[in-house]
């Protein structure tokens, strides 16, 4: 069962969900794939471990074998290449690694060489395999380092997903295969707004998916009225008490503090399990083998 | 013209309700939605749009199948994963391609082309507090840094017709291709931060992305009041640092009650003490931005193990 909490609208409680559900099953694997803004190490309270360098491979110009032909920069949808009357410039941070230019290349001119992106890392920590991707300070290929870290995901495992915030590709690379997702929000009008921008996107993936109210009492009532007439599922409320506002800002998993909330997060699993079965039940065979 | 760039690293920060804020307070700005995954600065300035323009971002391949003889080189040299083999013939993922063409350099038959994709739009509008640029990003289109540098265009014209002197900036959460094109070229940096274990990890990430374009920076601590301890760690922190902290903002309801009434702080309480704090970091800010891009800003030193 692989389940990603995403969220559309930021600082909604992605990674809050994230560390107390995985903290409250057995045999998870939790996945940090906030890579701009990793924070999940800081509720678990540990120090994860280097696992492997990420890299994506950007072109390396050997100026001997160059004819200065410019098809390769003419062809770089990235305008990551100039070539110059005798000189070929390569801007790496705007390569996304297409290997375009290589394959191009007349004279046989480029190689590939890594250039690197950021970090997978890795810790065991309180009875849970905990994964997380660092992107590199200036670099834009979050999608590339969270494709890497996904590929960590075992079989038979509950993985947990943290996603970034947002509508847009990293958002896909982290959601998409994921067998379901939590959406977390707020009801106020930012968090309302956003939420439907991510309901539409994860529509259009055709993932099942529930939504959890944080910071319930909050804001109005119109994301609960919303769901009730969607027929949204609204997996759980966590109220907006300054308990839970404190222990998140010293970086405090809440169901240690809180035993009993282990329970409602198992019993939301369980939930979600009858609703991915169901869900599964419901879909035509034609349709499933076309997702397959 | 001077351009301010109010981000945050991590989201639900208060970006927006203090953008807003400060647009009521500007006298002379246009403003420029650039959280283009989650725009919301449009749900309290609500914008009369006057133009609409469609954003096209990266190309897309498409395969034509009647000339696609299923040799799969195009899936093989795909590092995207954008081609889907399903029972021997082969398709697109739209969602996966990054519009690079290595697709249509190694298909034999020219069976595969490159087509124009619109992946949003852009607005000029009007508001209350004067011009405004935003858009809207497809839903799971790429290229939204593409389209935080259309945005600002967009904004950089309505200031030179209209003859505004500031650009205001709502920018992304995060340190990532759209946070890189919302602040590069700007003169100043806010970061909004909260005394949250996160919000300090994500401020450090921040500051280090606007040191890394060299981009002057300057902090505003919000809901300082949640966490009392860590918000002397991040003062003293900014202050060893040498970045300015230009004021503290309490936890308020009024924020989230503004917000439901679709006004800004400063419209909704105005004398109230968020407000009144807020209007103490505008005015600071503006001298701010007079001297920033001046003088060279002196490389800072950033020693981050004090967190």
């Amino acid at each position: 069962m692989k389940i990603a909490i995403a969220s559309g609208k930021g600082g909604t409680g992605k990674t809050t969900l994230s560390v107390n559900l995985a903290l409250s099953l057995s045999d998870v694997q939790l996945f940090d794939c906030d890579v701009e803004e990793p924070n999940c190490s800081l509720f678990l309270n540990c120090k994860p471990e280097l696992l492997q360098e990420v890299s994506c491979q950007v072109p390396k110009i050997n100026l001997d074998k160059c004819s200065f032909c410019g098809q390769c920069s003419e062809f770089c949808r990235y305008n990551a290449l100039a070539v110059l009357p005798s000189d070929v410039l390569v801007f790496p941070s705007l390569c996304h690694g297409c290997g375009g230019c290589t394959l191009l290349c007349p004279e046989g001119a480029i190689q590939e060489e890594p250039r690197r992106i950021g970090l997978l890392e890795k810790a065991s920590v309180q009875g849970l395999e905990f994964y997380r991707g660092l992107l590199d300070i200036g670099e834009v290929l979050a999608p590339s380092l969270i494709k890497a870290l996904l590929t960590r995901i075992e079989p038979g495992k509950t993985a947990i997903i943290d996603s970034p915030p947002g509508t847009s590709c990293p958002v896909i690379a982290a959601v998409e295969n994921m067998d379901y997702c939590i959406l977390v929000t707020e009801s106020t009008p930012f968090g309302f707004h956003d939420l439907k921008l991510a309901i539409e996107l994860i529509r259009q993936l055709k993932i099942p998916f529930g939504v959890v109210l944080n910071r319930y009492g909050l804001g109005d009532a119109s994301v609960e009225e919303y769901c009730l007439a969607e027929g949204i599922p609204v997996l759980l409320k966590i109220p907006n008490e300054r308990k839970i506002a404190k222990l998140y800002s010293e970086g405090l998993s809440f169901v240690e503090v809180m035993p009993e909330w282990k329970e409602k997060f198992q019993k939301m699993f369980e939930a979600i399990k009858a609703q991915v079965e169901e869900t599964k039940r419901k879909e035509p065979l034609g349709l499933q083998e076309e997702k397959a | 013209m001077k351009q301010l760039t109010i981000i945050s690293g991590k989201g639900g920060t208060g970006k927006t309700t203090i953008t807003a804020a400060f647009a009521s307070l500007a006298k002379n700005a246009v403003l420029a939605d650039c959280d283009v995954d989650a725009a919301d600065l449009h749900l309290i300035l609500k914008p009369k749009i006057q133009r609409t323009k469609a954003f096209c971002g990266l190309e897309l391949a498409k395969i034509d199948k009647k000339l696609c003889l299923e040799c799969g080189k195009c899936k093989k040299h795909c590092r995207f994963g954008a081609i889907i083999e399903e029972s021997g013939t082969f398709r697109l993922e739209p969602y996966n391609c990054e519009g690079c063409a290595v697709c249509t350099l190694v298909c034999p038959e020219g069976a595969i082309s490159m087509q124009e994709r619109v992946s949003g739009q852009v607005f000029s509008s009007e508001t209350r507090f004067g011009p405004m640029a935003h858009a809207k990003l497809g839903i799971g289109e790429e290229a939204s840094g593409k389209l935080v540098s259309e945005v600002r265009e967009k904004a950089k014209k309505l200031a030179e017709k209209n003859g505004k002197d500031l650009i205001l900036v709502d920018g992304p959460p995060g340190t990532g291709c759209p946070v890189i094109s919302a602040i590069t070229g700007t003169d100043l940096v806010l970061v909004i931060s909260e005394p949250t274990l996160s919000g300090i990890h994500d401020l450090k990430r921040v500051l280090e992305l606007a040191k890394h374009f060299r981009i002057p920076a300057a902090v505003c601590l919000n809901k300082y009041d949640i966490n009392r301890e860590n918000a002397e760690l991040i003062e003293n922190f900014c202050k060893s640092a040498n970045i300015p902290v230009l004021g503290k903002l309490p936890y308020d309801d009024e924020a989230t009650e503004a917000m439901l009434r679709e006004k800004s702080v400063i419209e909704y309480a105005k004398t109230g003490i968020l407000a009144q704090k807020l209007n103490s970091v505008w005015e600071a800010l503006l001298p701010l931005l007079e001297v920033c891009s001046e003088k060279e800003i002196p490389e800072r030193k950033l020693n981050m193990k004090q967190f």
